[in-house]
């Protein structure tokens, strides 16, 4: 083993690391919350009684399951400026998170939706509930918390899909280590480094889901 | 004039011709028995009376409205008529309270501490004042069929439709929410109900409609038809039952 390792030499690069670090926590929690909200509508749209929000959901969901990632970035950052859409590198990254995790939430939702019995549908209707209503009151709270777990995973794929994003010079933990390695070629432990932080964020996203979770489906009894 | 009014009502499921030309009426504080076989059309006849389905011929109406299955329609109904279905069909991520509240407060706007007094009361009229804060995977089926009329009855329907709302109970849980309808049958309201339980048919009941092949077979006053029944069919089906 002729390789030493050098952790140590990192240290001189704390600060970009620690940034980079906040800026894929600030990628994370903002594509996260938009996505969810994109997921739902898209689910929505996909039980509309307007047959073009229907197949526009169902389209957009094909689209970008069956296109890589970066190349959906790429088309956002530098294929839109050419119709006159520009953006920065941060909200271009941003824009491509929330799109990818829209659909994969927005099929996952639909499952959990698809499951609702349909007596509990027809409950809400003979109770005089429209449509609108019954739909936020009555289907998407438990269709949710049905697939709770498979959202909660896809927004952790997404979390560490925001790699990606640093090929658009998005300056977040990826970006940070090659940054650091370019600088001391200390590959190894940059990266290294890097992976562990990716996983205590992964820990701590899924901590924080399952807290909120157990809170916001809990079926203890409620004093009144 | 009747509650309940329906006249020539047919229906049809593709080819299939579920209800043949029905014709029922229904007076204020009357209780009404739907009994007839399976596959018969009671289920069909009672849904179609809230617009949950749609009839292709014939008219229905119920408190002066003219029912169909138009979401502005079945709002407008649902102030008129509630049902109870065999299913409960309770929100499972609401509480009891919450299940009976629900409609009080989105479609009548009834303040939340009004609509709580409501639940309440409801509640204490079905047996289950304790389980206001209680989640309905946590109560017996009967308790939670018992729910599903306070359910109703927080709305102030003028007719409760109830489609075999005992059928899924264990037996010993059946005379509970019988004791329910009958205590609402008592106070005058108005009952359309397809069961099954013919003892409750008889001493509670007004009238009987016997459903067969889509048509109502026959129909009378509870304790004569049950006790002389004029048709076949009829004969056989009390036989088959009791
Ligand atoms: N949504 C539907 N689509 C197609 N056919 C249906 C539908 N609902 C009911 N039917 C058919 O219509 C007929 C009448 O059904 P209905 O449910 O009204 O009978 P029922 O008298 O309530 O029977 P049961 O005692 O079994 O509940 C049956 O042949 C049934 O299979
Ligand atoms: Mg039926």
């Amino acid at each position: 083993m002729g390789y030493e390792l050098n952790f140590g030499a990192l240290l001189e690069y704390q600060d970009v690391l620690l940034s980079g670090l906040w800026m894929t926590v600030k990628l994370t929690v903002v594509s996260t919350l938009l996505g969810i909200m994109l997921g739902i509508l898209g689910a929505a749209a996909r039980r509309h009684r307007n047959p073009f929000l229907r197949h526009g959901s169902k389209a957009y969901v094909e689209l970008i399951r069956n296109t890589p990632f970066i190349v959906q970035l790429f088309f956002i950052f530098f294929g839109l400026p050419a119709i006159g859409i520009k953006m920065t590198e941060v909200e271009a990254g941003i824009l491509a998170l929330v799109i990818n995790l829209g659909a994969y939430l927005t099929e996952i939702i639909r499952a959990g939706i698809d499951n609702t019995p349909k007596g509990q549908i027809e409950a809400a209707r003979t109770l005089g509930l429209s449509s609108r209503q019954i739909f936020i009151r009555i289907i998407l709270p438990p269709a949710f918390q049905r697939v709770y777990s498979s959202v909660v995973s896809q927004c952790i794929i997404v979390m560490l899909g925001s790699a990606v994003v640093s090929q658009i010079s998005v300056q977040e933990l990826t970006f940070a280590a090659n940054f650091i390695q370019s600088r001391n070629f200390l590959s190894f432990e940059s990266y290294l480094v890097a992976a562990l932080l990716y996983l205590l964020l992964a820990f701590l996203m899924r901590l924080i889901f399952n807290l909120i979770g157990s809170r916001a489906f809990s079926r203890e009894e409620k004093q009144s | 004039m009747s509650l309940v009014s329906v006249r020539d009502v047919h229906k049809y499921f593709g080819d299939l011709h579920v209800l043949k030309g029905i014709d029922l009426d229904v007076k204020a504080g009357e209780v009404v028995s739907i009994i007839g076989r399976s596959g018969s059309g009671k289920s069909t006849l009672l849904r179609c009376m809230n617009g949950l389905e749609s009839y292709d011929q014939g008219a229905i109406i119920l408190d002066g409205m003219e029912v169909s299955t138009d979401e502005f329609q079945v709002r407008k109904l649902s102030q008129s008529v509630g049902m109870v279905f065999q299913s409960f069909n309770l929100f499972p991520h609401l509480t009891v309270g919450e299940n009976i509240m629900l409609a009080p407060t989105l479609i009548k706007k009834t303040n939340k501490a009004e609509a709580k007094k409501l639940a309440q009361e409801v509640l204490e009229k079905v047996g289950l004042g304790d389980k206001f804060g209680q989640y309905p995977e946590k109560l017996s089926g009967g308790q939670q069929q018992r729910v599903a009329i306070a359910r109703s009855l927080a709305m102030k329907p003028k007719v409760l439709l109830c489609d075999e709302i005992t059928s899924a109970l264990d037996p010993e849980l059946v005379g509970d929410v019988l004791k329910v309808l009958e205590q609402l049958a008592a106070e005058g309201m108005t009952l359309i109900l397809v069961t099954h339980e013919m003892n409750f048919a008889r001493d509670v009941g007004d009238r009987v409609v016997f459903m067969h092949q889509g048509k109502v077979h026959e129909t009378g006053d509870a304790k004569t038809v049950l006790a002389d029944p004029q048709t076949p069919e009829l004969r056989q089906f009390i036989g088959a039952v009791l």
